[in-house]
């Protein structure tokens, strides 16, 4: 057992844990921080991504006392450092996952999420193929991705003020639906 | 009853308000955000954390068990074997043959054989290594084809039929006087390896039993209701002192819709030691406890006319059941009783055993137990067109059954759009400029597909609806809709929700879901057989409809106006004669409350008399079947064999969507998990059985990096009985994933691959034969 000094989402904390415990069972277990979290807890899912010194990171790869001195970021830590710095409500990146779709189980999105994050902090306009790269590490059983993509790429055309591309199956469906005469 | 009421396939005040919008789900903010709790993410005070012990044998005779040393080990508080546990269970009442933990035998390796609840995880992980387990060891049986013919040992004790799970033959028609007359006749083998869900949130499972004896779990499960009966049976309780309820669910797939070992196990725990219990299985535990997609031998012979019309089909398939029955029985009969549209046959026949073998046993996994068929019949869809000459969407398009008729097995087919799905691929993919012109390595491949909307067929025989919907209505104008509906990520939460919004004119935001918790819910069956959308959507349009005729009669009478002037919607109530007559819905509430007392309503649903008038007639009779096509586009290495799946167009008919957006990530998800299966993953174990690799770095899930672009195009052919002519979304459009690439296989370069999965292995192989073979000739 050790007491651990750990920064996470802005606060400075001390937790006592078991010496071989990891991140991720310091965050779930001591810190009831459960939005990381464990699908396999051996490095192969990312669903356990939390952001140290804003690079990703595998919660369940870090022992915990490796992340003493780092700024650890959780996805319980997004929106109070949105509004903390003048937004709104949810962070862009959550807010635009939720609008299109992206959550379906939502199980693999808080490691996603905070991918994501990290991706657009260190590449503003990303092509579709490099958000592909970013989120290699996160599986998702769900989505297929492409919703997704849809949604890092609606974060990123909002943040430029553009719109942001159709999807496949709007064109075809508003067609059918005109058909017949519903809108 | 109103349930077996049709409800209208539109609205019946106009357009719709929030039906067939992309909406945002009701979860969606709670899970980006970590606020969303799942089973793990629950605690409760004096915790104890269990631990399961599993057996290393595929087969064997417990001869003696000793936990003295784990009791003796400090912060174990409880150690229980299947002595504490002798009741066996299983979901289909006819085939219980489980136990929480081994009953004198262990069937597979990773079968649980003990229990340990401690004060913490480390503690709960030593007390296992302290239990000893003497065992014999017994033959185990690796090969279906050997569970066929060698009963001695028994997989299962007692069993007239010996390690044959289940056997089905049916026919219907003259199917060997047709063969005999068709004109060509295909026959060929064809074989699905077996693959599993891997959700990414593993099993996790919390008791407690509290002083005056009530038991509540919560689960990760997807069938809350069956799981509160099973408890009842196992733990000898009556069921209302059960109190199940499911959590936030990180996936599931079909993978959590059996009872499992660890929801019995912290019970009993929890009713032994008087603390909560908790126990959440590794990702290794997940893939023993597996009840994946059946690996399947498959024999298909089908006859044609000249002109491509098929006139019969012959199947012959052995199915690999695994260890348990699990839901076994059905995926018998699915494998047969659900082949017979979108295409019309004029006689067809199924020969279908399922044996068991020690390996972790298989069930039910998304497309249950069609899409191994699906994949062998539409290759070879796809060699008679070649055979014949004929485009192969045009030879779907001649054997095409139509809407409103009756399939060869008897089955009522109501809406049919499977020739706009046809149409929408070949148009989105630039089938007829593109096929076969894209060089040598690469090609396009089409392949079709049916799938139920639920069945009419509950678990166990009962006459209560299949789904039941409660609304309360409160006066400061929040509306809470209890169902006991699982929503597993599907989003059928927010479907509930959109119904009753719609139904009421309320906004989204005065729209609360409380769902599958036995305690407050109605029940509904479960999250299964892709039946919530259509079965809890008519249940909630059922009770929404009452509530609204009051809202409506209420406010004609405050306003002395005909009722059919009040219009509802989108927060507000108004009168269509009066514009400047308008009230919020929470004004309109308290005047409905006032006139007519506490608003509040139940509605149900139960699907109408259906299925063959046959034994097994009712298993696959669905209210309504949703159709799919999709074309392929693959990219083949013919140096490395390995097969890139470009593109995938779905078009797929799910009759209404009510939420475009929900249906075009459900069509997405099914198309990326059937391309999986198709190209790599693959459950398998070693000649001990031993699991080939347990874990998600060996059992390989496409990453964003691996996975096709996906083009989903919704066809809406608006169902006369679906909630707003809607069906189901989120199973049917995997079918077609693994024949569509397996045709492109054949259209990039010739090679047939009939045997899944298509490995670069196999790929060379067939090559290297398609190579010996022009030089023959």
């Amino acid at each position: 057992m050790r007491v651990l000094r750990l920064k996470v989402n802005g606060d400075e904390l001390e937790v006592a844990a078991p010496d071989h415990w990891s991140l991720l069972e310091v965050l779930r277990y001591r810190l009831n921080l459960t939005g990381s979290k464990q699908g396999c807890d051996k490095g192969d899912c990312g669903a356990c991504t939390v952001l140290l010194d804003g690079k990703p990171v595998l919660a369940c790869m870090t022992l915990a006392g490796l992340a003493e001195g780092h700024a650890i970021t959780t996805i319980e830590g997004l929106m109070p450092a949105h509004i903390a710095a003048g937004g709104s409500g949810p962070d862009p990146v959550q807010s635009a996952f939720d609008r299109c779709g992206a959550l379906q189980c939502g199980f693999c999105q808080p490691g996603m999420i905070l991918s994501a994050r990290a991706l657009l902090e260190r590449n503003k306009t990303p092509t579709r193929t490099q958000i592909r790269e970013a989120l290699a590490g996160n599986l998702c059983r769900c989505t297929g991705y492409t919703q997704i993509f849809e949604a890092v790429e609606l974060a990123i055309a909002e943040s430029l003020g553009v719109a942001p591309a159709a999807r496949a199956w709007e064109a075809p469906l508003a067609e059918s639906r005109a058909k017949r005469g519903e809108s | 009853m109103g349930a077996r009421d049709q409800h209208g396939v539109g609205a019946p005040w106009g357009g719709f308000h929030v039906i067939g919008k992309p909406n945002r789900k009701l979860d969606g903010l709670a899970k980006a955000t970590g606020a969303a709790l799942y089973a793990d993410d629950l605690a409760l005070p004096g915790m104890l954390h269990a631990k399961t012990l599993r057996s290393p044998h595929a087969h064997a005779k417990i001869l003696s068990i000793d936990a003295s040393a784990a009791l003796a080990l400090p912060g174990v508080q409880a150690v229980i074997t299947g002595r504490d546990l002798p009741i066996q269970y299983g979901v289909i009442p006819w085939t219980q043959d489980e136990n929480a933990l081994a009953l004198d035998k262990v069937r597979f390796i990773g079968d649980p054989v003990a229990a340990v609840a401690a004060i913490d995880e480390d503690t709960a992980n030593a007390a296992l290594k302290l239990i000893r387990v003497e065992y014999e060891l017994l033959h185990a049986y690796l090969d279906p084809r050997e569970s066929l013919v060698r009963h001695d040992p028994p997989i299962h004790a007692g069993r007239k039929e010996g390690n044959v799970s289940k056997h089905v033959q049916l026919a219907f028609g003259d199917v060997d006087a047709e063969l005999a007359a068709a004109e060509l006749v295909v026959e060929n083998h064809y074989s699905f390896h077996g693959t599993t869900h891997a959700p990414i949130e593993p099993h996790c499972a919390l008791a407690q039993y509290s002083a005056d004896g009530l038991l509540t779990l919560w689960s990760s499960t997807q069938i809350t209701h069956y799981v509160q009966r099973a408890l009842s049976k196992v733990l000898e309780l009556p069921a209302q002192r059960i109190r199940v309820v499911q959590p936030c669910l990180g996936g599931a797939f079909g993978g959590k819709s059996d009872p499992f070992s660890l929801e019995f196990t912290t019970c009993k725990l929890a009713m032994i030691t008087g603390r909560p219990v908790k126990m959440l299985w590794t990702r290794e535990e997940v893939f023993y406890a597996h009840r994946g997609r059946h690996p399947m031998q498959l024999h298909y012979k089908s006859g044609v006319t000249r002109e491509g019309k098929l006139v019969a089909v012959d199947a012959k398939i052995l199915i690999d059941g695994g260890s348990y029955s699990s839901f076994g029985l059905v995926t018998t009969y699915y494998a047969g009783q659900l082949l017979t549209g979108p295409y019309d046959f004029k006689s067809y026949r199924f020969d279908s055993t399922r044996v068991f073998t020690n390996k972790p046993p298989c069930g039910p996994k998304r497309g249950h137990g069609s899409v191994q068929p699906r994949f062998a019949f539409e290759v070879q869809l796809d060699e008679i067109a070649e055979k014949l000459a004929l485009d192969p969407i045009e030879l779907r398009r001649r054997n095409f059954q139509g809407s409103h008729v009756r399939t060869v097995n008897g089955q009522r087919v109501t809406s049919n759009g499977f020739l706009q799905c046809l149409d929408e691929v070949e148009r989105a993919s630039g089938w007829h400029k593109r096929r076969g012109k894209l060089g040598r390595g690469r090609g396009l491949g089409l392949a079709g597909s049916m799938y139920i909307s639920g069945t009419n067929y509950p678990v166990y025989p009962n006459a209560m609806p299949q789904a039941g919907v409660q609304i309360a209505l409160e006066r400061s104008g929040r509306c809470t809709i209890f169902t006991g509906g699982n929503d597993i990520g599907q989003g059928s939460n927010s479907m509930v929700a959109y119904v009753v919004a719609e139904e009421l004119g309320l906004s989204l935001e005065q729209v609360r879901v409380v769902a599958a918790d036995t305690d407050l819910c109605p029940v509904d069956l479960g999250a299964y057989s892709s039946r919530v959308t259509f079965m809890v959507g008519n249940a909630a349009i059922d009770a929404a409809r009452k509530l609204r005729a009051q809202l409506v009669l209420a406010l004609a009478a405050e306003w002395k106006v005909d009722p059919a002037r009040i219009l509802l919607e989108g927060g507000r109530a108004s009168d269509k004669g009066d514009a400047a007559r308008s009230i919020t819905s929470a004004e309109a509430i308290q005047i409905a409350e006032a006139r007519f007392d506490t608003l509040g309503s139940t509605g149900s649903y139960n699907t109408p008399t259906l299925g063959g008038d046959y034994r097994g007639g009712t298993i696959g009779a669905s209210p309504a079947y949703s159709f799919t096509a999709h074309v392929a586009e693959v990219e083949v290495d013919e140096e490395t064999g390995r097969i890139r799946v470009e593109r995938v167009w779905i078009a797929h008919d799910c009759g209404r969507a009510l939420n475009p957006m929900i249906v075009a990530g459900q069509m997405e998800g099914s198309a990326y998990m059937g391309v999986a299966e198709a190209l790599g993953e693959e459950h398998g174990v070693n000649r001990f059985g031993l699991h080939a690799g347990p874990n998600l770095l060996d059992y390989r899930i496409p990453t964003s990096v691996d996975t096709p672009e996906l083009a989903a195009l919704i066809v809406e052919s608006l169902d006369p009985e679906g909630p707003y002519g809607a069906k189901e979304a989120g199973e049917g459009p995997l079918h077609p994933s693994l024949p569509a690439i397996s045709n492109a296989v054949f259209d990039a370069c010739g090679i047939r691959l009939r045997h899944l999965p298509f490995t670069p292995g196999k790929v060379l192989a067939a090559l290297r034969a398609s190579r010996a073979e022009v030089r023959t000739c």
